[in-house]
């Protein structure tokens, strides 16, 4: 009865054999024979002769050079540093911390370089979890467009400031010759109590000056709307492990909204499942785009961005609240809300509403709402409020105003980048022409800093002393984990010299410290810990829980007052990769697949099923989706105008247009991210008291040519074999918790009649055996939510090359570890979603490895500890085992990515002709490849990599525990992945041991544990459990199932057609 | 821990791996046991890190040993009571660390040894690296007895075959039978197409076999900027080699020690007297005093100043043995982890001036050494196996029952190519 479908692009939904056919092509494109004109081989441009010619002198010439060996010198250290010894990592704790995005840290270095970042255990909110922003940040530290000194501005050409006295006697001089006109300090949120300090001595050094923060994409909405109903300016913590019932009103709080990694590990602690006792907490969202958060919902509506208001405002009117609800068309949307309303009701005290809306009086409600179903003091927790985003909206636009006036006389601007990211960056632009004196402290020359009279950029962040206060009395400190590369000064210590002080930032901190903690001990071990939490905050302020409902009457008139103007309605958000797009210029988050587009490297216009019919896009056929060129739209608000290429995906409203922020950067921000996608800020409105990020639009398709994408999702096939993915409904489950588990008794069945023992009897090879450690992987696809955090972090850790958009239009990409996005729904109504499911796919180190059979040079084997090996040397890049991988998870290495060989710059002549991005020769500079991991060899072009289940760290766990004479024990070896993980979702560990972890999730979770195409006996070591989402379809379909069993009893042993029965079960 | 045996053949083949303070000390050998714990700081002549061991127990409260103990012990307490000790500490700028693992009847036989004038190093006898080098010497001979051999044996079936011509035609010419002229021999394609078939396959082997030994430098004895000997250390002055190769303990890399590690000891010896003449490998005289004044120069030291580290400069050494960037080799895992000693790869290194790489570092010696190479299992009687492999309850059934005899590096994986490529 249930017409459940897995599907990943619409080519597949509807026209699968045709679709299936065309991925089977090798190549994308057509290749570039030179033979086309039919000249014969011997005229082309590279002729058969010379290319043998060449062959021959190429070998000559390698192996004379060859010959000499070259004098290898070992430079000693003249003293070496107590605790340091060569080779071995130290690890620092320090903090991430970037425009109010703080995340406790704890930074590897190794021979005095940060090279991988992981999270601080010891915080009680995080537990070790981090994002792919907070894990790409480390190539930050490496990027050769970072300032490298101070420059002051003459005419149009910045230059530099030889020493920093000069430099601070011009400013001061600057700032003292202003004639009393006022002095602006405008940064993003400022989360660092010391920090704060500093700035206020800095401000009563000059009367008339003030501070002003303020957030690319601001909160002011929650803060006004607190302020008015709790009589405090401050977003409170939202405890989403304690709410059993959650609904979202289009916040983002798994990808964006303001702590997604705190928020992504409470969220899934109420996800995991425990067999016995099936629970879990049930949550609907409401949004106008598919966000990541959205796609994790067990329910999900979607309305137009401006209706957020009404959806709210009838969400109150359900729960009983004495408003005036405007009416809701939609029939869906009403149930939806009255079903939420009753859960909510049902849950009172152990519910949680939150909102993304930057309106207050949409805030106001939300906050009426959470009021009525108890959640203040419950999951609504005012006692430790965020300060991680503070910035007022109106205080911008004010000064912006007075920058036009004239009123201001020096700007001051760190972490903050106006020019590029303020709704209205003409009028910035054109006031900081008014203002006399302006320094930008950013790191990189960025549209802000180019246009100041001086650039004196800060340190980063790893090379920091600091500290950051994200909730109050949490403490998380920065120590710096490398002399700073460049000349650079913390900003702090350059108000400090401009106050008058002759302190640096760095003694002020310490004394700072001392101060608070009352002694060295204490601050020494602060530092070592990197947090501390329950510390007494430094401003206490008053007010909190009691709800003060005042306001709510004149709010539900202004939204009810609110017209909805024009057909279609743009809404600019950011993405799970770029955020804001403060690290706009990383090209691991550029290259970083978005969750649910699969799209790297630019930004495009998320459409509608609808949309797109309307704009005449055939996004049916089998080419829309096999071909990276995309179908342009032009999107205008009166003078504004963006064109992109467009995406179709379903569960948009129909007349909602989504793009991410971030992109369209300019060139001297670096390679990586100049030319890719367009900036649409300037589409965010304000209203006069905060800033709209949504505005009515005008759509025109059709005429404006087409536009590659390049998207990841199809690069890869699974031959039609959709049962992949197992994902199954709450009711269910419970009615059948055993199915998963029957399907694997009834392999064993078929296939082992005489033992039952499918492993050994269903196949024709031997078995490994592992005697001692047996690794595997348990990846719950309940917690996974899909933030990407293993995949940077996959790539830090490995070395994985980034390849560059043209790489990625050619299926090139070398993610190690990709997280795949399936849609379901019903067969007949592909935009009405029931879930998306993200499957991180990797190596399966399968037992009985496909791969391992077809290599003619035995490059990828097995080894005793149950790992799938790839002996790079070895292989001479047949690509059969690729072929032969069922999961589609090798990859072949196509170009010196990383600058493997031994000439420099061996990749210039193929970025010169186009066939490779710039960003790959950014990526073999000498600074930036400092971020690799001198652990994991760096491969060079013609060899398969894969994921190694990162042997590096499995074979220090196992040094350690020999040099410490004890038995390796859970937790050792994690991989980077396990490591990264917001949610814990991954785990890995010895298989063999029967306390570890992965055995007893194993164990514990008979009815969802399942492997991948088990059916082919392929005898994975990474184990899934699978997805369950709370609602209460009932999918019956056991009969079916067994009956489908007995029609594929004639296939052939070892590849059996099971594939087709689970295909049929699962419709 | 491998232990001295009073054997000196054996100290000179075994060298001096262990000192580490952790050593359980069952030989109660006293010499041995300064080397292994004293003699860094302390020589029996001369005022190093630490004062001059001769004669100890003539000054000071040391005549009467249980104050020994104490100071050994102890040293911090024992100064709190102690005036002459302060005027150590004084004297020296620092303070010895305490050796409670000691026990007294150890610190008596150290000062009973630091009291008998000391015995002159027996040199070791041929190694078994020596004789390995002989051998392949002489099967090296061999080739070339071979070799010339073989070309003898052509050049005369050449020569008969001309001679077989030369008579045929002499014959032909009598018989008045006209044959056309015969080709002469380096124009005969049967004789060019011989030589091509050798030449390729000659030419092919040594090709192939020059390319396998491309990057690889067995034998490397590169001058050094300052003519360290390892023999004058680690040998004749018996210095453990993780005093200044300590890093091998716990890293990959085995670490060329910084320069403080050299100035520990020679802010004290300005000069070298007693040991050895030192000899470059081409026979030449070393005068070791001045290598000390190279190091000094380096170190920006003048003897008797105080010693700045900052104003240093660093040794840049020659790198002799290299592994290439594919590899993943850790010291730690092989002399901490496996017990293996120095020598087995590098060695006698104890008994170089000049040091020069002695193995071949190539995959087959690893791998050879990996089939060959015991493992310290869990299954030794007393419990000095590693605990890590008690996991491997297969293994231990089967040495339990006889089925295997010993667990070899193999074993356990150790020729899978993931424990040294990734």
């Amino acid at each position: 009865m249930s017409d459940k479908k897995y599907w990943q692009s619409f080519a597949e939904l509807n026209d699968k054999e045709n679709f299936q056919k065309r991925s089977q092509d090798e190549f994308l494109e057509d290749l570039p024979f030179e033979d086309q004109d039919g000249k014969g081989w011997l005229d082309a441009k590279s002729p058969r002769r010379d290319f043998l010619k060449y062959l021959g002198f190429s070998t000559a010439a390698a192996t004379i050079a060859s010959c000499k060996q070259p004098v290898r010198k070992a430079i000693p250290y003249v003293n070496r540093p107590e605790n340091v010894a060569p080779g071995v990592a130290k690890y620092y704790a320090t903090t991430y911390v970037q425009s109010g995005d703080v995340l406790p840290i704890v930074a590897k270095v190794r021979d005095g370089r940060p090279i991988k970042i992981e999270g601080n255990d010891l915080c009680s909110y995080t537990k070790g979890g981090t994002s792919a922003r907070v894990q790409a940040s480390v190539l930050d530290l490496y990027d050769t467009n970072r300032l490298t000194h101070p420059k002051q501005k003459t005419g149009d050409k910045f230059q530099e400031v030889p020493t920093y006295e000069q430099l601070d006697k011009l400013v001061t001089s600057a700032l003292s010759g202003l004639g009393g006109a006022p002095v602006v300090l405008l940064t993003g949120t400022i989360v660092s109590p010391s920090t704060q300090q500093v700035i206020s001595e800095f401000l009563g050094k000059y009367p008339g000056s003030r501070h002003v923060q303020y957030d690319a994409m601001s909160y002011s909405g929650m803060l006004l709307a607190n302020e008015a109903s709790f009589g405090r300016r401050a977003i409170p913590s939202y405890r989403f492990d304690r709410a059993k019932v959650i609904v979202s009103l289009g916040a983002d709080f798994l990808g964006t909204w303001l702590n997604p990694v705190e928020f992504g590990r409470a969220y899934s602690y109420n996800r995991k499942i425990d067999e016995r006792n099936p629970q879990m907490s049930k949550h609907y969202q409401f949004e106008s785009y598919l966000s990541l958060t959205g796609s994790n919902a067990d329910e999900r509506y979607s309305h137009r961005p401006s209706d957020t208001g009404a959806v709210a405002l009838a969400l109150y009117a359900a729960l009983g609240g004495q408003v005036a609800a405007p009416s809701i068309a939609d029939e869906k949307l009403r149930q939806g809300i009255q079903k939420a309303a009753a859960d909510l009701k049902a849950n009172s005290g152990a519910a949680l509403v939150v909102c993304g809306s930057n309106d207050p009086n949409v805030q106001l409600v939300v906050n009426a709402i959470n009021s009525a179903i108890g959640s203040n003091g419950s999951t609504i927790d005012w006692a430790q409020p965020l300060l991680v985003k503070q910035g007022i909206d109106k205080d911008m636009v004010d000064l912006v105003g007075q920058m036009n006036a004239g009123q201001v006389g020096a700007l001051l601007v760190y972490d903050a980048n106006p020019a590029y990211e303020y709704f209205d960056s003409a009028a910035f632009i054109n006031g900081l022409k008014k203002v006399k004196l302006s320094v930008s402290f950013n790191e990189k020359m960025d549209e802000t800093t180019l246009l100041c009279n001086y650039s004196v950029p800060t340190h980063h962040f790893l090379e920091s002393w600091g500290d950051a206060e994200p909730k109050a009395g949490y403490i998380s400190f920065m120590q710096p984990t490398i002399a700073p590369l460049f000349k650079t000064r913390p900003f702090q210590t350059s108000l400090l010299k401009w106050a008058g002080s002759n302190t640096d930032y760095e003694t002020y901190f310490r004394q700072y410290w001392l101060g608070r903690l009352g002694g060295e001990q204490a601050f020494d071990k602060a530092l070592q810990d990197g947090v501390l939490e329950g510390a007494a905050p430094a401003t206490v302020t008053s007010g909190g829980a009691s709800f003060n409902g005042s306001g709510i009457g004149n709010a539900v008139a202004q939204i009810n007052a609110n017209k909805k103007a024009g057909k279609d309605e743009l809404v600019i958000y950011e993405s799970v990769p770029l955020g804001s797009g403060k690290q706009g210029g990383n090209p691991w988050l550029l290259e970083l697949h978005d969750p649910i587009t699969k799209a790297t490297w630019g930004n495009y216009a998320m459409i509608s099923m609808t949309k797109a019919e309307e704009l005449g896009i055939d996004y049916k056929s089998t080419d829309y989706e096999y071909y990276p060129e995309k179908p342009v739209i032009k999107i205008t608000l009166n003078n504004k105008e963006v064109s992109l290429p467009a995406l179709v995906i379903p569960g948009m409203n129909a007349n909602t247009i989504a793009i991410a922020v971030g992109y369209g950067r300019n060139k001297e921000l670096g390679v990586a991210s100049f030319g890719i996608g367009q900036n649409v800020y300037p589409f965010a409105r304000f209203n006069g008291t905060t800033v709209e990020h949504y505005a009515p639009v005008t759509v025109a398709g059709e005429t404006f040519g087409k536009e590659k994408i390049a998207q990841v999702q199809i690069h890869n096939s699974y031959e039609g074999r959709t049962e992949v993915v197992k994902e199954t409904t709450m009711a269910t489950f419970k009615k059948y918790p055993k199915r998963y588990t029957e399907f694997r008794e009834e392999l064993a069945k078929e296939y082992a009649p005489k033992t039952g023992d499918f492993r050994k009897e269903a196949t024709l090879y031997g078995d490994h055996v592992q005697p001692g450690l047996k690794w595997g992987m348990s990846i719950d696809m309940n917690s996974c939510i899909g933030c990407g955090a293993c995949v940077v972090a996959c790539h830090l850790e490995n070395n994985v090359p980034i390849v560059g958009k043209k790489e990625v239009l050619r299926a090139h990409e070398m993610y190690w570890l990709r997280i795949d996005r399936y849609f379901v729904s019903d067969d007949q109504n592909p935009d009405d979603l029931k879930a998306v499911v993200f499957q991180p796919m990797l190596c399966q180190h399968c037992d009985n490895a496909p791969c391992e059979n077809v290599c003619p040079v035995a490059a990828t084997m097995h080894n005793s500890e149950g790992i799938n090996q790839m002996a790079y040397n070895r292989c001479i890049g047949t690509r059969y085992c690729a072929n032969n991988c069922p999961y589609k998870v090798r990859r072949f290495n196509w170009a010196d990515y990383t600058g493997a060989d031994s000439f420099k710059d061996n990749q210039k002549p193929l970025v010169e002709e186009g066939k490779l991005d710039e960003v790959v020769l950014q990526m073999n500079d000498d600074l930036t490849r400092m971020v690799l991991n001198p652990d994991v060899v760096v491969r060079s072009r013609g060899v398969m990599e894969k994921c190694s289940f990162c042997i590096q760290r499995t074979q220090e766990a196992k040094l350690k525990a020999k040099l410490e004479n004890r038995v390796l024990v859970d937790g050792d070896a994690k991989t980077a992945c396990m490591q990264a993980c917001p949610t814990s979702a991954i785990i890995f560990g010895n298989a063999n041991d029967q306390n570890s972890q992965v055995s007893q999730l194993r164990k514990n979770n008979p009815g969802r544990l399942f492997y991948v195409i088990e059916q082919i006996h392929t005898l994975p070591n990474v184990s899934y459990l699978a997805k369950v989402r709370n609602t209460d379809e009932l999918q019956e379909n056991v009969e079916e199932h067994a009956e489908a069993e007995h029609a594929g009893q004639n296939a052939e042993p070892g590849i059996p057609s099971e594939h087709k029965a689970e295909e049929k079960a699962a419709h | 821990m491998i232990f001295f045996k009073p054997n000196a053949k054996k100290i000179a083949l075994t060298g001096i791996v262990f000192l580490l303070s952790f050593t359980a000390v069952l030989a109660q050998d006293g010499k041995q046991l300064f080397a292994a714990n004293c003699q860094t700081c302390h020589s029996l002549t001369k005022d190093l890190t630490g004062p001059a061991l001769a004669g100890v127990t003539e000054r000071g409260p040391w005549g009467d040993r249980k104050n020994l103990h104490a100071w050994v012990h102890n040293p911090a307490a024992f100064m709190a009571n102690n005036a002459y000790a302060k005027g150590l500490q004084a004297k020296f700028g620092s303070v010895m660390p305490s050796f409670p693992q000691l026990a007294e009847k150890d610190i008596d036989a150290i000062i009973d040894y630091v009291m008998t004038p000391p015995a002159q190093p027996t040199g070791g006898e041929a190694t078994a690296g020596g004789q390995a080098a002989a051998e392949e010497e002489a099967s090296n001979k061999n080739a070339i007895i071979f070799g010339i051999i073989s070309i003898i044996l052509a050049l005369i079936a050449l020569i008969l075959m001309q001679v077989n011509s030369g008579l045929k035609k002499l014959s032909d010419d009598k018989e008045n039978i006209v044959r056309p002229e015969p080709v002469p021999f380096y124009r005969n394609k049967v004789y060019i197409a011989m030589f091509a078939l050798v030449l390729f396959v000659v030419g092919g082997y040594l090709v192939g076999k020059g390319a396998i030994n491309l990057g690889r430098q067995k034998g490397y004895q590169p001058d050094q900027p300052i003519a360290f000997s390892h023999k004058v250390h680690a040998g004749v002055n018996q210095i453990n080699c993780l005093y200044c190769h300590g890093n091998a303990w716990e890293s990959k890399h085995a670490a060329i020690p910084s320069m403080n590690v050299c100035m520990n000891c020679h802010k004290a010896i300005s000069t070298y007297e007693k040991g050895p003449k030192l000899y470059h490998p081409d026979g030449e005289e070393i005068n070791g005093t001045n290598e000390i004044a190279k190091l000094y120069k380096y170190a920006n030291y003048t003897a008797g100043q105080p010693w700045d580290a900052s104003k240093a400069k660093p040794v840049e050494w020659v790198k002799i043995h290299n592994l290439p960037d594919h590899v993943f080799f850790s010291h730690a895992q092989h002399v901490n982890a496996g017990k293996v000693q120095c020598q087995t790869c590098h060695g006698n290194i104890q008994e170089m001036d000049v040091v020069k790489q002695q193995a071949e570092l190539s995959m087959g010696w690893c791998i050879n050494c990996h089939r060959e190479t015991k493992v310290n299992f869990n299954d030794k009687a007393d419990g000095s196996g590693n605990k890590f492999y008690s996991i491997y309850e297969k293994f231990h059934n089967d040495l339990k029952s006889g089925k295997m005899d010993s667990v070899t590096v193999k074993d356990i994986g150790g020729l899978e190519c993931q424990k040294c490529h990734y």
